[in-house]
């Protein structure tokens, strides 16, 4: 599994009726520490079959930042059942973001 | 065992990883989450001897990549203590590595406010990097805390962006550049809130005011959307107080020879009391602390 790009018309489908959890980046590509943090995304979403990802970018995606009450980046949200069930700034080490996904 | 172990993988480690590489060591670089440091989070470097314009990611993913290369092994395992010894041992959360030397290059953090909330605000108004995170507060109210450079210049570029900017400064002189603040004055939308300091944060699951406290004890509440935390930096030496001596802000006392009070472990980089904190004195240090190791495993 790869980091897929979504964006305001298709983040419901994707993100909010996904039956798996997803953890959502939001990024810009001006942002060095979100360059940083894909890469540990990635190899997770190669590990994790059971769990989605998505990115937003928020320079192209001012509408779902907003609404998400994004302010500060990289900002990694993750959703279950279309609710937000945990968040985190900044890179975090990939243990970390798989204590956020849970069980699953 | 390793012949060297480097605890930090900004420019500073990353620049020792290659030098011992070079000189044919065994070298462990241990970072806590990715490579780059503090530079990452600069759009342009442009002192940087040969890159006359590079962003600080790029800058330090080539320098990741070069160590790399040459073979330094990399682990994103935040380290939590060091045991010195003939053999020094290095403490992670998850393992315990073994060097023969052991080089500190840890850099600085973001120093906090201390004000109740701030943690839980992180993202959610109150940030510490205004050119990361100023597009958020276009044509909104922003707040900045800090009376040296770095927070003059967030004052300056958040004025080009938020309708208004508070700038909240502790006394009524700056540390910072004259100049700068001459600037600052001369824009209609800064506020200076001078003989200030932060003492609360008003929120409703994201920031909405900030508590004011003037000299005199009195308080008041101004109405921002964001924070911006400007009061300096902090090394990151916590963790390593029992095997090198750290001056009253928390600085790795070394001279220019990297050397620590503990034989074989080093220091380099900001985290290293000295003058001048920029990416080639990191680099330098990098270079001094890996030679001064290699000389000690000869």
């Amino acid at each position: 599994m790869a980091v897929i790009e979504v964006n305001k018309d298709n983040f419901a489908s994707e993100v909010l009726s996904s039956d798996k959890p997803v953890v959502a980046d939001f990024y810009a590509d001006w942002c060095g520490p979100c360059k940083a943090l894909r890469p540990i995304l990635e190899e997770l979403s190669g590990e994790r079959e059971d769990v989605k990802f998505v990115s937003v970018n928020i320079d192209d995606e001012d509408e779902l930042a907003d609404e998400y009450d994004v302010s500060s980046i990289p900002c990694v949200v993750v959703f279950k059942n279309g609710q937000e069930a945990a968040r985190s700034i900044g890179i975090k080490p990939k243990d970390a973001i798989e204590e956020m996904v849970g069980g699953a | 065992m390793y012949d060297i172990i480097i605890v930090g993988a900004g420019p500073a480690g990353m620049t020792a990883a290659i030098y011992g590489r070079r000189a044919g060591k065994s070298v462990l670089v241990l970072e806590a989450a990715s490579y780059g440091g503090q530079i990452i989070n600069t759009p342009d470097v442009e002192n940087y001897p040969s890159a006359a314009h590079i962003s600080g990611f790029d800058l330090a993913t080539q320098i990741y990549e070069q160590a790399k290369a040459l073979g330094a092994e990399f682990a994103f395992e935040k380290v939590t203590g060091i045991e010195d010894g003939d053999v020094k041992t290095v403490v992670t959360a998850k393992n315990r590595y073994e060097g023969r030397t052991v080089i500190i290059a840890t850099g600085s953090e973001n120093r906090k406010l201390g004000v109740a909330g701030e943690d839980e605000l992180v993202g959610r108004g109150v940030s510490y990097c205004a050119t990361c995170d100023g597009a958020f507060y276009r044509k909104k109210t922003v707040a900045v805390v800090g009376g040296g450079n770095t927070a003059l210049e967030d004052a300056l570029y958040l004025a080009d962006l938020a309708e208004k900017v508070y700038l909240i400064h502790r006394r009524d002189q700056f540390r910072g550049d004259e100049t700068t603040v001459a600037r600052l004055r001369e824009r209609e939308n800064v506020e200076l809130v001078l003989n200030s300091r932060v003492t609360g944060l008003i929120a409703e699951k994201k920031l909405k005011a900030v508590e004011v406290t003037d000299k005199d004890g009195n308080t008041s509440q101004l109405e921002v959307n964001g924070l911006f935390v400007a009061v300096g930096r902090v090394p990151e030496n916590q963790n390593f107080a029992s095997v090198i001596e750290l001056d009253g802000a928390g600085y790795a006392v070394a001279g220019e020879n990297c050397r620590t009070r503990s034989a074989g472990i080093f220091v380099a980089g900001d985290n290293r009391v000295k003058d001048v904190r920029q990416l080639v004195t990191a680099t330098a240090d990098g270079a001094v602390a890996a030679t001064e190791a290699i000389k000690y495993l000869a």
